[in-house]
């Protein structure tokens, strides 16, 4: 499988105290170890289970994911801007790797 | 002669096919999950507390298409203060070869109670949310989802 790629949109900038949409987007087979092969084997499962979303290092949203999360997952939440700072966007994989990606905001 | 192939070769095309359906039919089926697979996963999440309705919009579409992408967004009434906020978003799908889709977990720091994912569902179910709030209560809403299209096959 290619590397993940992810992807996130977040407004440059906010004025204090408006809610914002942030839209995420990775690239992943989110493998449910349902499928057969065309061998007839088992497909071994390989999801991203974990998706974690901070602001200055502070817990803003978190998801778990299970096999029923399609490929190639979207997420999409809220935040409600306070302060000037930096999202930190973590991705974990079912094989122990983390995909990560970052995005400023700036308070108009 | 020459009719005499196109003929086989419609026969041959009409039998592959045949083939092709029973392949299907025939096929075992995996396990699936039901209601009272659903309803196990959240007797171990919350035991029996009991659940009420409201508060929870789930979006999810009537019909969908392709099962293998189905949009679903949750949005659940709330302040979202320190004092009051929800803490966690349950989605299961009863249809599906296992109940959970997804957890969500909001902080205050969120605004508001509202996210979106897309998830598989392999055939036509019932899709249920249940809201944690941080006091402790819980309320639950259901939606049928019909597919046209299975999201899980091989």
């Amino acid at each position: 499988m290619a590397n993940p790629v992810p992807r996130v949109r977040v407004p440059a900038q906010a004025k204090a105290g408006e809610t914002i949409e942030i839209k995420t987007l990775i690239s992943h087979e989110m493998e449910s170890g349902q499928r057969k092969d065309s061998a007839g084997k088992l497909i071994p499962r390989q999801i991203i289970n974990k998706f974690t979303a901070t602001f200055n290092g502070k817990m803003v949203f978190e998801a778990d994911w299970f096999t029923s999360i399609s490929a190639n997952p979207y997420q999409s939440f809220f935040y409600k801007v306070r302060e000037t700072g930096e999202f930190k966007f973590t991705w974990k994989d079912d094989n122990g790797s983390e995909y990560t990606a970052a995005a400023k905001l700036t308070v108009a | 002669m020459g009719s005499g192939n196109r003929n086989r070769s419609r026969r041959d095309a009409l039998r592959l096919a045949f083939a092709a359906g029973a392949a299907l039919v025939l096929a075992p089926r995996l396990a699936m999950a039901d209601a009272k697979a659903v309803a196990d996963e959240i007797r171990k999440l919350y035991g029996d507390k009991p659940q009420s309705p409201g508060k929870i919009k789930l979006d999810v579409p009537q019909i969908a298409e392709n099962g293998l992408v189905v949009p679903v967004s949750v949005d659940i009434e709330s302040p979202m203060s320190d004092a009051d906020f929800v803490k966690a978003v349950h989605v299961f799908a009863d249809g599906n070869p296992l109940p959970q889709v997804f957890t969500f977990r909001f902080t205050p720091e969120c605004g508001k109670a509202s996210a979106s994912t897309r998830m598989r569902l392999a055939q036509t179910q019932n899709v249920i949310c249940i809201a944690e709030m941080s006091n402790g209560a819980l309320f639950s809403a259901k939606a049928e989802v019909k597919v046209t299209i299975g999201g899980c096959g091989g």
